[in-house]
């Protein structure tokens, strides 16, 4: 159904805290009729503080070039 | 010729599954940052507690990794194969901080970090009623485990969700590091996280 892959996409933006007033609204009144979606953004929401959780850290992507750079010419 | 062989299918089936893997094995020096820098890199930060060594211990596990390339005999995947090798720098980096301590006598705390590890002692005695501990150990397999299902995905998925996630970037920069617009970008990473959330299922999710 198009309505559920378009609350899904809103729900994954939510995540991010990065949906528009109307997107929230639309979720809201879509959530209300659609149990499956309902499931889904407490999975989501589960995954986003699963990953606060857990602390990841990552290198930033300059330090990844640089690396890369010393390899290269390593090798 | 081995005419002794009872049942030759069964033989076939056995060198099949022995040689697959190990022609799948070959060193990729060239993907290695790309790929691993990130899961070997969480991997360094759980054990040594400061950012810029565990930068370091990768770079350096990176580097004895080329070094030793010839060496690799393609049994073991890359990623095993060089998380072992980090293993042993976080040992000798602990190891070169001890001896360090004992030039100077101080031999009570093994641990740089006080503060976040307290002491070596206190450490020792359990403490029936905290749940810190366990916590922590369960935040290192749940951060093992992210970056496992992250390395799964596709290679432009894992990409847009570490930079979005974990390095935290907003949508724009992101937009600009991967050359794509936003809503692209949005249907990206709603695959990358339904295939976590799959990944992670059966473990971690427990509503």
């Amino acid at each position: 159904m198009r309505n559920c892959k378009k609350a899904e996409l809103i729900c994954t933006k939510i995540q991010y805290k990065e949906a528009t007033i109307l997107e929230k609204i639309q979720i809201r009144i879509h959530l209300i009729l659609c149990r499956t979606c309902r499931i889904f953004v407490k999975k989501n929401s589960k995954l986003t503080s699963l990953c606060d959780q857990a602390n990841l850290k990552a290198l930033p992507a300059e330090e990844k070039e640089k690396m890369k750079k010393i390899l290269s010419e390593r090798q | 010729m081995k005419p002794k062989l009872s049942n030759p299918s069964q033989k076939k089936s056995i060198t099949f599954e022995l040689t697959k893997p190990m022609t799948k094995q070959i060193l990729n020096p060239d993907t290695w940052v790309d790929r691993y820098s990130d899961y070997l890199f969480n991997y360094a930060v759980t054990r040594v507690n400061d950012a810029e060594i565990a930068k370091d211990l990768v770079q350096e596990t990176f580097f004895a990794g080329l070094k030793s390339a010839k060496n690799f005999k393609g049994d073991a995947a890359e990623r095993t194969w060089l998380i072992s090798i980090l293993k042993r720098k976080v040992i000798d980096h602990y190891r070169k901080i001890n001896s360090q301590k004992a030039k100077s006598m101080v031999r009570i705390t093994p641990n740089r970090d006080t503060e976040n590890e307290g002491n070596f002692i206190e450490q020792q005695v359990a403490d029936p009623d905290s749940l810190l501990e366990n916590s922590e150990i369960e935040n290192k397999e749940l951060g093992n485990a992210i970056h496992e299902c992250i390395n799964k995905l596709p290679k432009k998925q894992a990409l847009a969700f570490t930079l979005k996630t974990i390095n935290g970037l907003s949508t724009e920069e992101v937009c600009k590091e991967l050359n794509i617009n936003p809503s692209n970008l949005w249907v990206i990473i709603h695959r990358a996280r339904t295939v976590l959330m799959d990944c992670l299922n059966t473990n971690w999710f427990k509503i």
